[in-house]
């Protein structure tokens, strides 16, 4: 759901750039009281696993695709301030040498897939795991739930933006892009799920909670 | 170098940058909520291209192409990352 250039007004896209870059440089501030060794390599490879996971459309109903956002595993494994970290390069990257995502609309994209997801699939996880206990289905069911939230509240919000500047009225994006992504958020959560299944499996220390709480 | 846990995670991504020109090329959830509701015409083309459409330009074959734009996207991230890590890692140490 990158937004390209064109499709929200510049009161919105401004307000989305002043938003995000706020929460980067808090991200920042906050990311670098709490590094550890481990989290170094970490934050490399989950950068570019999610890059190379957005580039796999999958299909889903009625001729549309749908590809992984990532902001929750991420948000999951190392926090959510490092994940919005994360995403924001992803997003960079993708906008300034891919062309994904408008340069205007930057703000908004990481207010919606970086803010948003990483934010909403972080305290999920956390709620999930906090009333249900740290058991290893446990751990994947809320992965799966938290991945599949995430990117549908991100939709939401992406289309409260669209409405907002007049692109499309309200009442016609919100049920549409819901619905949509309704259907990608499954794919969404299932990859969640998969890769904290292969986390746990191998480095089940990696897992931010599953180490404290264990 | 002792072959690290991250060594095989960053094989992942670099097989997935290999599974590229797999994906489906339908338009995603936003592109066809656009072409459904007639918004789609209000995007406005970048000003100037890299690599648009996740296809190296100068490259014959597309599947190559969107391999090695794949690889290429993959690698500099995992650079951003790792050195970003690395400077708040040596920032909070000292």
């Amino acid at each position: 759901m990158h937004i390209p250039d064109g499709f929200i007004s510049a009161p919105v896209a401004v307000g989305g750039v002043v938003v995000a870059a706020g929460a980067v440089a808090c991200a920042v501030k906050v990311t670098n009281r709490g590094l550890g060794e481990k989290q170094v390599p970490l934050m490399g490879v989950l950068a570019a696993f999610i890059f190379a996971a957005q580039m796999l459309n999958f299909p889903v109903a009625g001729g549309t695709s749908g590809h992984f956002m990532g902001a929750a595993l991420a948000a999951i494994l190392l926090g959510p301030w490092a994940g919005l970290l994360i995403m924001t390069c992803v997003l960079l990257v993708q906008c300034l040498v891919f062309q994904d995502g408008g340069l205007l609309a930057l703000g908004a994209n990481v207010f919606n897939m970086g803010i948003v997801g990483c934010f909403l699939g972080y305290y999920i996880y956390q709620g999930v795991t906090l009333l249900m206990g740290n058991k290893r289905v446990v751990v994947l069911v809320a992965g799966g739930i938290a991945g599949w939230a995430a990117i549908v509240v991100a939709a939401l919000f992406c289309a409260l933006e669209l409405g907002i500047s007049g692109t499309v009225p309200l009442h016609v994006v919100l049920p549409a892009m819901g619905g949509v992504h309704a259907l990608i958020g499954i794919g969404e959560g299932l990859i969640t799920a998969a890769v904290l299944a292969l986390v746990l499996a191998t480095r089940p220390d990696l897992m931010r909670l599953g180490s404290q709480r264990a | 170098m002792k072959f690290q846990w991250w060594h095989g995670a960053l094989i992942a991504g670099f097989i997935l940058a290999l599974l590229s020109p797999l994906a489906s090329s339908s338009p995603d959830g936003l592109e066809r909520v656009a072409e459904d509701k007639g918004f789609i015409g209000a995007a406005r083309e970048f000003w100037y291209e890299l690599i648009p459409d996740y296809t190296m330009p100068g490259i014959g074959n597309e599947a190559l192409a969107t391999i090695i734009s794949g690889v290429f996207g993959t690698a500099i991230l995992f650079g951003i990352g790792y050195g970003i890590a690395k400077a708040l890692k040596a920032k909070s140490e000292t």
